[in-house]
């Protein structure tokens, strides 16, 4: 019996074994999870999918793969069906003989397997493997006000922010677990006190800001805590258009990457703080102000971690996360415009551009799908992460405009500006 | 000798060799290379973090403040705990992230045994990580108590 936690009958049936052992092992797990952050009480998951982290069978994980087939032996399979993150190697992507080798052989060589555990588990669709899994193509889009299990740091703070959905920023296998018992522990952004917003940002720049690098500031200054930003309404149209969300989902991607951010507020953008105004701000939150120059010190303080600092960049990644139908249409347009002032027909180098199968498959029913093809940019539903995570790629010069890829691997940022010059006009 | 109180995470008694790093600990970055490649010592392969890159985790006190990073974070924990590859323990001068919790939680409830204990004490405050060096022995007691000397 829990001593801090109070459960319903029904939770403390689980937790007592009626259930099951490991049920009870899921229930013991969420319970002491939570109680560390002071929960009180476990509360129903609402949404009508889950999402998991875990998409990739690399062998390194065999002891997560053993927990599953306990799961799946016992029959606690997820109570929701669920999406997954990006699956980690596509052919399409270039790569090397030994790269492929690698990939095939030592790293990915559980994929198969953990697919059919998916598919066990209670995997959506067969293709359902983005991490931009709210995205109107792939159909896990959660309410307002509803609680999610998801772990997924890029789709987390976007549902909990662009959406009004309500979700901590669990780990992988936790998020799994909630969606098995059906519970989650009440604490941190699933609570109005926990959304709060602990700092106000006041953009103060004289365009509109780079959305990977106004994110990135943010998260490195106030980590894990939920900034309630002023005057980024102006850049952004005043409505929460699909050019608003595209921005709002690299933006989100990069707080919680370089800092830990879960949730943000927009004045005038995003639900709740439409709804509330500045009542979210906490009393005694601290003020941060991004202008011009203090982009261009977060900008200067990247590391470039290449051996070669003047490599000629061998391949460029766009989507992490996978970008949107609206990104793809508008960089066909861009990458195009940028060929034609190079007097080029292709991209200078190979480049590709991430998104989720469904959206892949949407865009490639416009006619921009032809017409991005022309250009030589391969269109792939690859994570860049999970290409990056290992010594032979990261010795490769990658340019990419994420700062998550930035961050997690050796690739190196560039500003979208800086990216298109680069791959339509000869890099380096 | 100081010692610090915290709080008990994860149980347990033990005395190790302090390893520090004053920078949060990316899970995935520091471990993923020693869990894919078979190397039993855990070298850490996170080359932003100048405190451990190159340095053997397993068996030591690895004393920090927080980890950050990719949220499989906490899997990629319990996949160390259960390969025998994890530090002796982890002392958090901050509170606990989420990420490392799951790990530590995910390791005590599912895995058996001393190979996969991973003792795990947070809220041990900015003082300690200011104290305390790489190689200093540390011993941690079942109260939440940290003995450094």
């Amino acid at each position: 019996m829990s001593e801090k936690m109070k459960l319903t009958a029904q939770q403390q049936a689980i937790l007592d074994g009626e259930k099951g052992e490991t049920l009870a092992k899921v229930m013991e797990t969420l319970v002491r999870y939570g109680e560390l952050f002071g929960a009180d009480s476990m509360v129903p998951v609402t949404s009508r999918y889950n999402h998991l982290v875990t998409s990739f069978g690399l062998k390194a994980l065999g002891p997560v793969y053993e927990l599953m087939d306990k799961l799946i032996a016992e029959g606690a399979a997820s109570q929701q069906k669920f999406s997954a993150d990006p699956r980690p190697v596509d052919k399409n992507v270039p790569s090397s003989f030994l790269q492929n080798f690698v990939f095939d052989h030592f790293m990915y060589t559980k994929q198969n397997f953990y697919e059919e555990q998916l598919q066990k588990l209670g995997l959506m669709d067969r293709d359902a493997f983005t991490c931009a899994c709210y995205m109107d193509q792939v159909g896990n889009t959660p309410q307002e006000g509803e609680v999610l299990s998801w772990s997924e740091s890029s789709a987390v703070v976007y549902a909990n922010s662009v959406l009004g959905a309500r979700c901590n920023r669990n780990s992988g296998i936790i998020d799994l677990m909630g969606s098995v018992v059906g519970y989650v522990p009440y604490f941190g952004l699933l609570t109005d006190e926990g959304r709060k917003a602990a700092w106000i940002v006041e953009i103060k720049t004289t365009k509109k800001p780079e959305a990977q690098l106004l994110g990135s500031a943010i998260g490195m200054k106030v980590m894990e805590d939920v900034p309630y930003i002023v005057g980024l309404d102006q850049w952004l149209g005043g409505t929460l258009d699909d050019a608003a969300k595209t921005y709002l989902k690299d933006f989100g991607a990069a707080t919680a990457s370089n800092g830990a951010v879960g949730l943000y507020h927009v004045e005038g953008i995003t639900p709740e703080a439409v709804r509330q105004g500045r009542e979210l701000i906490a009393e005694g939150a601290q003020t941060y102000v991004v202008d011009d120059a203090e982009l261009q010190r977060v900008y200067d303080s990247y590391p470039v971690v290449w051996k070669n600092k003047a490599a000629k960049p061998k391949l460029c990644f766009m989507g992490c996360p996978h970008m949107s139908l609206e990104q793809l249409t508008t960089w066909t347009c861009r990458v195009e415009e940028g060929l034609k002032e190079a007097g080029r027909d292709k991209v200078a180098i190979p480049t590709v551009f991430t998104a989720a199968p469904a959206v892949i498959k949407e865009f490639e029913a416009t006619p921009y799908a032809g017409r991005l093809k022309q250009t030589g940019v391969v269109l792939s539903y690859i994570c860049p992460l999970m290409y990056m995570n290992n010594p032979l790629s990261g010795k490769m010069p990658v340019i990419t405009s994420s700062n998550k890829l930035r961050t997690y691997t050796t690739a190196r940022y560039y500003t979208d500006d800086e990216i298109l010059v680069q791959i339509t006009k000869g890099g380096n | 000798m100081r010692q610090f109180q915290g709080r008990v995470v994860s149980p347990g008694r033990l005395t190790a060799k302090a390893l520090v790093s004053h920078g949060g600990l990316n899970t995935l970055a520091s471990f993923q290379k020693a869990l894919q490649f078979g190397d039993k010592k855990a070298t850490c392969g996170d080359q932003n973090n100048p405190d451990l890159y190159g340095k053997e985790m397993v068996g030591k006190a690895l004393c920090l403040p927080r980890t950050i990073g990719s949220t499989t974070g906490g899997l990629v924990l319990y996949c160390a705990c259960s390969m025998g590859r994890q530090p002796a323990c982890m002392l958090f001068s901050e509170p606990i992230d989420s990420l490392a919790a799951a790990g530590a939680v995910l390791a005590d409830v599912w895995l058996d045994g001393e190979q996969t204990a991973m003792p795990v004490i947070d809220s041990l405050g900015d003082e300690f990580l200011e104290y305390v060096r790489d190689g200093m022995t540390i011993n941690v007691l079942p109260s939440g108590a940290v003995q450094v000397i």
